[in-house]
């Protein structure tokens, strides 16, 4: 299959579009959230303690009008995060259309790949909840900041020119495994993300966490997104498994990618049973979900870049 | 229990404690932990090259991890147990939840609470139909439900459904179907086998006659090699392709082969062998693991004799294909062994299927033979092959040549058709090149039942965690101005998602805007109360 340069130097750009795009979103978030209405309590405590950027805007005379801006900045980094997963999405469509295939055969595709479905699914969880969590959308920021980084990483250090697959790769399971993988992976860092924020938000006292969504929140967030997730991982590895009797000879044989894929499979099985157990519940599954994801971005980067093994060709 | 003796005592607490979720929540954390050093440390069963290379670097560290297993974490006793463990606690607590799951499902539907109003979801209305009518309604509308209808003092009609039992039965089959992968994938590894072989692409044969055909075997603890499927194959051609920058493309080995029905009638079948295309013989698989070149050398004795052979030598940059190795020759006609060990010849050295030379060093610049050239040293005297030590086909005995017993003859980059010649009047010549693919045959009986369970995991999975278990109730009392006053209620056993709005449309259906109805505010319907 020959490579349309032209296409893929337009997906290049789209790329680095959308990661602007997510860096803006990110700082308006951010910005929104400082200046968010914080409890009384947590307001004096800022207060007291001289604060930053927040003080600026709480101790402004009216107190209504930054709230305003607040909110509109809001809706407006929702609205740019929209537009930036579409142009991250034409950025992915491009490529595929470039090489001709589904564009996730490196690191550098299946970064692009997962953090555009973090970011989907972000955009529906807010959907979703857009009733019952009206302070959900503040957390954009740190939603996008994984993101921002992780396409970051993939734009430079891990960049990979548009390329046909080696024969090894080249089976119609790639599609059908790797985008299981990028999808489990995309939708767990939002839940991952959400289960950081959850441990903030239950330290009390944190000056960071006095401004999140209720912990109950946060916690629902992270246990949904890992109740869709965990089905579309355990798919990618039975998907992983029939491939690799077809390419290797067997469907298992411990290989590092999948022992770790197993691992992180265990963790978050884990996960789902400490959360329906008595005295787990909590901080303690918040910790066990924060190390699933650990393991997956340890799977992600270690194991691709460090350590030999079968995986290794979808590295760098 | 009575008094209880100690010792049942003790197996009861252990037996509780080992099957309690806590436990089970150690196990899996502690199974994660001990997976890790199976990722983190060279395998023996994976890379054994890569094990020797770590034993050098780190000679106190190694042989303590290796005596503890680390080289071999899926097969040291420690991760077993901690398997075992964890399926013995599974099964103590899946056996009574399923038990308990029969029983539920021959029981009806848990009786009416007095008090509807105290339950997460409730709506409370009037209507003048009779009290039998708004229950007969209520039992059309749940269809799907499992529903009792039972009867309180002075005319009052109740219903009681529940709906989601499948929630718990996907769990109970994800659980289940576990235990059976873990079984399917221990007879697999008991009766199967594994075993990779060289090829020449050249016409030449391989028959799956026993282990010995193979040049590594490895056997599940079952299998002797007395009774592995019968086949042959013979490899006739093999095809690489290739990107202009050296990537491959494609593939392919064009393959003859008798299936255990064919020996006898002695029919041959074409196949294409490519990656990710096995070929498949009931339950035998082979596959298209590897290729190579095998140059060939025509070596003429002083005495006018011949001798050919074409050996693999092994790539050692996959990316250019420049292959390493050795090829040996017995002088023919010999007979006193002490003579014949003077005169052994081995032709070592680099392999380049398109030749690239800095100054005479050889190296390749593509994987595809383009321009073929050999820079071999032909070394003469003692190969060591009757020392009774093994040795390697792709290289010759070291200390044979560090004895002195084996001797540089010559040096030369050769080109095909080319040759030279030795002190002794022996004639090397570079005849040109085959290439040979390496095979894996694979045999695992069980693996249709490793799907079969995986497949179940992930519906038991899918279902347990789709699925809410939820309660509906329904009071009809005769009273109130209208004529029968109803109550609702609901309660969701499992997280809440979602039966909130669920509840409302059965309300809106129940008790039509028409009626006098006052609903829960909709805030409290999301409170979440779970099972288990």
């Amino acid at each position: 299959m020959p490579i349309n340069p032209v296409l893929a130097s337009y997906s290049d750009l789209a790329y680095g579009t959308a990661l602007v795009l997510y860096l803006l979103a990110m700082v308006l978030h951010f910005v929104e959230y400082a200046a968010a209405r914080v409890p009384t309590t947590a307001l004096a405590a800022t207060v007291a303690a001289g604060g930053d950027g927040s003080v600026a805007t709480l101790a402004s005379p009216a107190g209504v009008a930054p709230r305003a801006t607040a909110a509109r900045m809001g809706r407006s980094a929702v609205a740019l995060t929209g537009l930036a997963a579409l142009v991250h999405a034409a950025s992915l469509a491009l490529r595929g259309a470039a090489i001709g295939r589904v564009p996730w055969a490196n690191m550098y595709e299946f970064i692009s790949a997962l953090c555009f479905v973090a970011v989907a699914g972000w955009l529906v969880t807010l959907y979703r909840q857009r009733r019952t969590a009206t302070a959900l959308p503040r957390l954009g920021g740190f939603v996008l900041l994984p993101v921002v980084v992780l396409m970051f990483l993939g734009g430079t250090v891990l960049y990979a020119q548009a390329a046909p697959l080696i024969p090894q790769l080249n089976s119609y399971w790639i599609t059908i495994h790797v985008s299981a993988a990028i999808a489990a992976t995309g939708i767990l860092l939002v839940s991952g993300v959400a289960s950081v924020l959850y441990l903030l938000a239950t330290r009390t006292g944190a000056r960071l966490g006095s401004r999140l969504p209720d912990s109950a929140t946060l916690d629902r967030v992270a246990y949904r997104t890992a109740v869709v997730a965990l089905p579309v991982w355990t798919f990618a590895i039975i998907t992983g498994a029939i491939w690799a009797e077809a390419a290797w000879g067997r469907y298992w044989g411990w290989d590092p990618k999948e022992t770790c894929a197993l691992v992180a499979w265990v963790v978050y099985a884990g996960y789902l049973h400490a959360r329906a157990t008595a005295g787990w519940r909590g901080p303690w599954a918040a910790w066990i979900n924060v190390a699933g994801f650990g393991v997956m971005l340890f799977n992600l980067f270690f194991i691709n870049i460090v350590i030999a093994g079968f995986h290794s060709y979808a590295g760098i | 229990m009575t008094q209880a003796n100690p010792v049942t005592a003790a197996l009861r607490n252990t037996w509780r404690g080992l099957t309690s979720m806590r436990t089970a929540l150690m196990l899996l954390f502690l199974l994660a932990v001990a997976a890790l050093p199976g990722a983190l440390l060279p395998q023996h069963s994976l890379n054994p090259q890569r094990v020797r290379t770590y034993f050098e670097q780190h000679p106190t560290l190694a042989p303590v991890l290796d005596r503890l297993g680390f080289f071999d974490v899926f097969a040291s006793p420690w991760f077993a147990a901690i398997y075992l463990l964890l399926f013995v606690s599974l099964v103590g607590c899946v056996v009574p939840r399923s038990i308990d799951y029969a029983r539920q499902l021959r029981k009806p539907p848990v009786i009416t609470p007095r008090n509807l109003a105290r339950l997460p979801h409730h709506a409370h209305g009037e209507t003048a139909v009779s009290a039998g009518e708004v229950i007969a309604a209520t039992q059309r509308r749940l269809r799907g439900w499992r529903v009792a209808v039972r009867d309180e003092p002075g005319g009052v009609r109740t219903i009681s459904a529940e709906r989601g039992y499948l929630r718990e039965a996907g769990n109970l089959v994800f659980h289940l179907a576990l235990l059976g992968l873990l079984v399917a994938f221990a007879i697999g590894k008991l009766v199967g086998y594994q075993g990779q072989v060289i090829v020449l692409a050249n016409g030449s044969q391989f028959c799956n006659s026993g282990p010995l055909a193979y040049d590594s075997f490895s056997p599940g603890r079952s299998v002797d090699g007395t009774a592995l499927t019968p086949f042959c194959l013979q490899v006739n051609d093999f095809n690489a392709t290739y990107l202009p920058t050296g990537e491959a493309e494609d593939f392919r080995a064009a393959l003859l082969y008798q299936g255990p029905g064919d020996l006898t009638a002695g029919t041959w079948h074409p196949y294409q062998l490519r990656v990710n295309d096995p070929l498949r013989m009931g339950g035998t698989r082979v596959y298209l693991i590897g290729h190579g070149y095998a140059p060939q050398f025509t070596v003429t004795f002083p005495d006018g004799q011949q001798r050919s052979a074409a050996v693999q030598w092994a790539p050692v940059e996959l990316g250019t294909m420049l292959s390493e190795g050795t090829t040996k020759f017995d002088p023919p006609g010999v007979t006193d062994d002490a003579v014949r060990r003077t005169r052994q010849l081995a032709i070592t050295g680099l392999f380049a299927p398109t030749a690239a030379f800095r100054g005479s060093l050889l190296s390749s610049g593509f994987p595809a033979l383009l321009d073929p050239a050999v820079a071999i040293d032909v070394l003469k005297g003692d190969l060591g092959n009757n020392s009774g030590r093994g040795q390697s086909i792709f290289s010759i005995d070291q200390s044979m040549v560090d004895s002195g017993r084996l001797k540089q003859v010559a040096r030369s980059n050769l080109r095909p058709g080319e040759q030279l010649t030795l002190p002794d009047g022996t004639i090397v010549h570079f005849d040109g090149v085959t290439r040979f693919v390496s095979l894996q045959v694979s045999y695992d009986p069980a693996q249709p039942w490793v799907l079969a369970f995986a497949v179940l995991v992930l519906g038991g999975l899918g279902l347990s965690l789709a699925v809410k278990r939820r309660r509906f109730w329904a009071r009809a009392a005769p009273g109130g101005p209208v004529g029968t006053v109803v109550e609702l209620g609901g309660l969701a056993r499992t997280e809440a998602a979602g039966y909130g709005e669920e509840f409302d449309r059965i309300v809106a259906d129940l008790l039509p805007p028409g009626t006098a109805r006052s609903p829960v505010p909709a805030g409290a319907s999301e409170t979440s109360r779970e099972g288990r």
